[in-house]
């Protein structure tokens, strides 16, 4: 424990270091910004703006992107309340009170009680992390090939059984993800695979950012204008530091409700599938359970947007966990930063922690400094957030789409990349029209390589024999959890025919 | 065309995607190789060929309109739905070709006037300052502070002079 408390004081050293706090408010205020545009969340935040992070060392650029992850949770109750449109899927559930509240002319205690809220949520879910990350690292230290491939078809399932998509196109997007990533040379044997046409464009493989920004970025904003036609219409919203404070007392009527929230959202948050969406619905619905007037949720109850903002920070946390300790992303957004770190040129997984310690307990350090910071921007500038989703479409637009063009050349320098990216985002946009989830696509893509990498070794030292993954505890435990994953949506279906089979026979 | 439609004519599509990447992985070796493990094209094989099987539960679950989609009668793009997004799309198409002609300074130049003005209906001077500005910052991000430079194709004489200052 006191182990833990001196690496936590040096990473929260770190965090005050001119260069990374400065990355840590920037972050915050671009996250806020990025939060608070309908449609746009911190997976196209951080999607977008990770080419830029090439500026700055490996440390400052995660503790940029990590802070735009957290500024974007804030950000999305400010377009949920002020507008009625989440900021972004996180913040579905917030709209349920949130809008109600804003309607009544209160969207200023709405405001305060979110970015409360969200501040109990990352702080109770920063803590959680830094007591579990270690132990879990050196746990995963014992992992050899099989148990990391188990891990992964473990993350994949969660898709499948916890996703709640069509299950043959959640599937399908798992695996194009997969086959994306094995286009360029073979890791092994050196040999070209898939170029299409002897397009040379293609032997140094489709980086995954190309795949993030097409999908998150030009995908989703075709997506948004589509949802919004363009047109939205915002709250008036009054606020003065005397009425903050006055609001700011409120947080006793909340505060157990959503330190619950915040437990539930933080390991919700870790696993792949689920995150912060909905870990933020069951936070809501466990708010509704426990209050003394659960009639009033819906109509405007201030714990009503305490508890799924409490529960969407804690589950962005939760969703690092598993991508610092394990090497396996906890959600897209984490996905993007695993990508950034192995252009970093670090390898994300247990080995992290003892070979670049420096890195994992500034991002910590970072994360605790980040909640407070980004409590406080967003409290004094919730009028001047507000003022910024008025901003038309047709110069969000186009800037979002520059910023995607350029980003999706920057990584490799090639304009096949951006020919792709478009193409992409096209297809993503008309695949997601018919209900193909996309977020298995870009997990699949970022993991791929090691996915394949893991499985080839893992048989070759098994001599071919595929019973090496059932052979070895902690593997057999994951596949085990794997099947059963997939099974449970499959044992709802039959339940629900025979529920309405017995139903019909009574009737 | 009805999203039930719009349904099929993916499923066929993606189908038909999964069968050209089974043939092209299996130009590789997909079997074992003594000594060093599956071949380079096995991995990329059996995922092909499980996305083929996941494109065929799609078609049955289409023909016995199991999914929402495939009962759904509605328009899979609306008129209001294929201007807007149709515009945003030939907009970016425009942007990239226009870039390996001109550079790409050149078509974000074009691409913002073509967008603030004649999509948006902005002032002449907002039109102005953002056609002007956007530009002006993504070379000073990319082209000064990253040092990754951005295609200027035919235009690139004309960024001598900056150059010159940039590096004297």
């Amino acid at each position: 424990m006191g182990d833990i408390l001196g690496l936590l004081a040096g990473g929260l050293a770190q965090a005050f270091e001119p260069v990374n706090f400065s990355m840590i408010i920037l972050g915050c205020v671009l996250g806020l910004l990025v939060g608070a545009m309908p449609g746009l969340g911190s997976v196209n935040g951080v999607a977008i703006l990770l080419p830029i992070t090439f500026l700055v060392p490996p440390t400052a650029a995660i503790i940029f992107l990590a802070a735009i992850y957290y500024g974007a949770m804030y950000g999305g109750a400010i377009s949920s309340i002020t507008l009625g449109i989440p900021g972004a899927s996180t913040a579905v559930a917030t709209v349920f009170d949130g809008r109600p509240l804003a309607q009544a002319g209160k969207a200023d205690k709405a405001l305060t009680a979110a970015a409360m809220a969200s501040f109990i949520g990352g702080t109770i879910s920063v803590v959680l992390f830094t007591l579990f990350a270690p132990p879990l690292a050196e746990f995963a230290l014992k992992f050899g090939p099989a148990e990391e491939f188990s891990l992964m078809v473990l993350a994949f399932a969660t898709f499948i059984g916890l996703g709640g998509d069509d299950i043959p196109k959640t599937i399908f997007s798992i695996l194009i993800g997969l086959v994306l990533a094995t286009i360029g040379l073979d890791i092994i044997s050196g040999q070209p695979r898939l170029i299409f046409g002897d397009i040379s464009g293609f032997l140094h493989g489709i980086n995954f950012l190309v795949l993030a920004i097409g999908i998150y970025g030009i995908g989703e904003m075709l997506w948004t204008l589509e949802q919004t036609k363009g047109e939205v219409t915002v709250h008036k919203v009054k606020l003065s530091m005397k009425e903050i404070i006055a609001d700011i007392k409120d947080v006793k009527e909340y505060i157990g409700t959503t330190s619950l929230g915040s437990m539930l959202g933080y390991f919700v948050g870790t696993l792949p599938a689920a995150g912060a969406t909905p870990a933020s619905l069951m936070s809501y619905g466990i708010a509704k359970t426990f209050s003394k007037e659960p009639e009033t949720f819906g109509k405007g109850n201030v714990s009503g947007v305490a508890a799924p903002e409490a529960a969407n920070n804690a589950a962005s946390t939760g969703s690092m966990l598993p991508m610092i300790t394990l090497g396996i992303p906890g959600s897209p957004t984490t996905a993007i930063l695993l990508g950034g770190m192995i252009i970093w040129g670090l390898r994300p997984g247990p080995l992290l922690f003892s070979e670049h310690p420096e890195f994992v307990w500034g991002l910590i350090g970072s994360l605790y400094v980040a909640n407070l910071a980004t409590l406080i921007i967003n409290l004094m500038f919730i009028p001047l957030f507000v003022k910024i989703l008025t901003l038309p479409f047709t110069i969000l637009a186009p800037t979002i789409y520059i910023l995607c063009v350029v980003g999706g050349y920057a990584p490799t320098q090639t304009m096949h990349d951006v020919w792709l990216m478009f193409l992409f985002g096209v297809v993503g946009y008309l695949l997601r029209k018919l209900d193909y989830p996309v977020a298995p696509a870009v997990l699949a893509i970022v993991l791929g390589p090691l996915a394949e990498r893991s499985l080839r070794q893992s048989l070759l030292s098994s001599q071919g024999d595929p019973l090496i993954f059932f052979e070895r505890p902690i593997s057999l435990a994951c596949i085990l959890i794997a099947v059963a994953l997939v099974l449970v949506p499959v044992y709802q279906k039959m339940k629900r025919k025979k529920n309405a089979e017995q139903g019909e026979q009574q009737t | 065309m009805t999203v039930r439609t719009a349904e099929f004519v993916m499923a066929i599509v993606l189908a038909l995607c999964s069968i050209g990447l089974m043939i092209k992985s299996a130009e590789l070796n997909i079997g074992w190789i003594e000594g060093r493990g599956p071949g380079s094209g096995a991995w990329p094989f059996w995922l092909s060929t499980g996305m083929l099987l996941c494109c065929i539960a799609t078609l049955w679950r289409w023909f016995r309109k199991a999914t929402p989609e495939s009962r759904n009668t509605n328009l899979y793009m609306t008129h209001e739905t294929l201007v807007i997004v149709g515009t945003s799309a030939g907009a970016i198409l425009f942007l990239l070709a226009a870039t390996h002609w001109i550079g790409i300074y050149a078509s974000l130049v074009l691409f913002l006037l073509f967008y603030l003005k004649f999509v948006g209906r902005h002032t002449w001077m907002l039109t102005i300052i953002l056609t002007i500005g956007i530009p002006v910052f993504i070379f000073c991000l990319f082209e000064w502070a990253l040092k990754i430079p951005l295609p200027k194709s035919i235009t690139e004489p004309l960024f001598y002079p900056i150059y010159d200052l940039m590096y004297s």
